[in-house]
């Protein structure tokens, strides 16, 4: 029987012990379901889940709906939208109570005097060009003047099929303003022309996103376990869908057999009541989901899978580390 | 100190359903090691935890807790989890 003294040496088997003894628990929530953006291929908005509910407007309902969250076990508070930082007092209910993560579009500045050590990731979605085109703006020449050199903030750059073969100028330009970034990949929600994965693409961007590791590892937080399983949508010869993601809302899960899931995880709408059926839109194809804290997750949650081999059991730990570092259970 | 009869066959039917629910390979029940941390070194979660309780509880007629699970480290620490439970 394989077991992870057997497979790991000293040095690995510290790292594996450091991130083992984590126990992350998330849930999701839709802060708000306006935003200061109209960005094409943005699920929030696309499948019409900012009218699924009534926003909660009084905060200290926020204030208790967050405390009956924290005493149902979640320690880690991912707080998307809408845009989260249009109603901050909402994010300060979150931030007083629990470790909290704030996904912007980063063009509106988050006090430091107020949120001294929140992780902040700001979206980004290609360069210049592609931002214009999907979102109507250079979102990258407001986000980085607002957060240059904040230690608690990175950059979550979604890769567009147009971005292939061009990645790198941002890469310099975020490590230019002091930010860290990950990766992750556009799903084209709204069919928008031009950003459609192929094959071809997926496995060029894969390479490059491997050459930006190697060349930029003070900045890019990846790694290419992660990078293969996003780009082929195979993990131990199995495709990621409906029947393996982990990151289905708890009691919404129906799904038999139930595959390995995060435990308690919720999607909270806006109005503290509803749920979301997922951690993206409800109706999108999961077949082509490129969701990247949902491959994260499935590796995550498929830890004995990985005990096959020393190499499967090392990827498992990168992504696992990759991870804690994104939501800063581990320093970067 | 010798271990008792009931306690040696408390600990193989542990470790079988460990090995059955967990689809353990290469591994007998008798060759199981009872002080084996089944986080730490098998790679088991609080899901396969879950999974393990619930086949536990029906065969011992306990009730396990979720917030128990740290206690539940190894064979030999289940088994005496289990020995408390139904002196309880």
């Amino acid at each position: 029987m394989k077991t992870v003294s057997s497979l790991l040496d000293k040095a690995w088997h510290e790292r594996y012990r450091k991130i083992s003894a984590l126990n992350i628990r998330s849930s999701i929530y839709d802060v708000t379901n306006r935003c200061n953006l109209l960005c094409r291929g943005c699920f929030f908005f696309s499948s019409n889940e900012h009218k699924a509910a009534t926003e909660e407007m009084d905060v200290e309902k926020w204030r208790q709906f967050v405390h009956r969250e924290k005493e149902r076990g979640v320690n880690l508070a991912i707080l998307i939208g809408g845009e989260p930082t249009l109603c901050l007092d909402r994010v300060e209910a979150f931030y007083a109570q629990l470790p909290t993560y704030c996904a912007t579009n980063g063009q509106i500045k988050i006090p430091r005097e107020r949120f001294p050590d929140m992780m902040v990731g700001i979206s980004l979605w290609g360069d210049e060009e592609d931002e214009k085109i999907l979102r109507g703006k250079d979102t990258f020449a407001v986000s980085g003047k607002n957060y240059e050199g904040d230690p608690y903030t990175y950059y979550l750059y979604t890769i567009t099929p147009k971005q292939v073969g061009r990645i790198e100028s941002m890469i310099r330009k975020i490590t230019d303003v002091g930010l860290k970034v990950h990766l992750q990949l556009l799903t084209n929600d709204e069919h928008v022309d031009g950003f459609f994965w192929t094959e071809e693409k997926l496995r060029d961007v894969r390479a490059e996103m491997d050459d930006m590791l190697d060349k930029y590892p003070n900045t890019v937080i990846s790694c290419k376990y992660y990078h293969e399983i996003i780009t082929t949508g195979k993990m131990m010869n199995r495709t990621f869908g409906w029947a393996e993601c982990p990151s289905v809302t708890e009691p919404m899960d129906n799904r038999s057999p139930r595959p390995k899931r995060l435990i308690r995880f919720i999607r909270w709408a806006s109005d503290l009541h509803t749920m979301h059926r997922c951690c993206t839109s409800a109706t999108r194809d999961c077949s082509t989901c490129k969701d990247g804290a949902a491959y994260m997750s499935w590796v995550m949650v498929n830890k004995r899978d990985h005990l096959r081999s020393a190499k499967d059991l090392q990827n498992w730990i990168e992504v696992y580390e990759m991870f804690a570092k994104l939501y800063r259970f581990i320093p970067w | 100190m010798a271990v008792s009869t009931d306690k040696k066959g408390m600990i193989i039917r542990i470790a079988e359903i460990i090995i059955f629910e967990l689809k353990l390979e290469k591994i007998t029940p008798e060759t199981f090691d009872p002080d084996l941390d089944l986080v730490d070194e098998l790679g088991v979660d609080s899901m396969d935890l879950a999974t393990i309780a619930l086949v536990l509880q029906d065969e011992y007629g306990i009730k396990i807790d979720e917030d128990d699970y740290p206690k539940l480290r190894n064979i030999n620490m289940i088994a005496e989890y289990i020995r408390q439970k139904q002196t309880e």
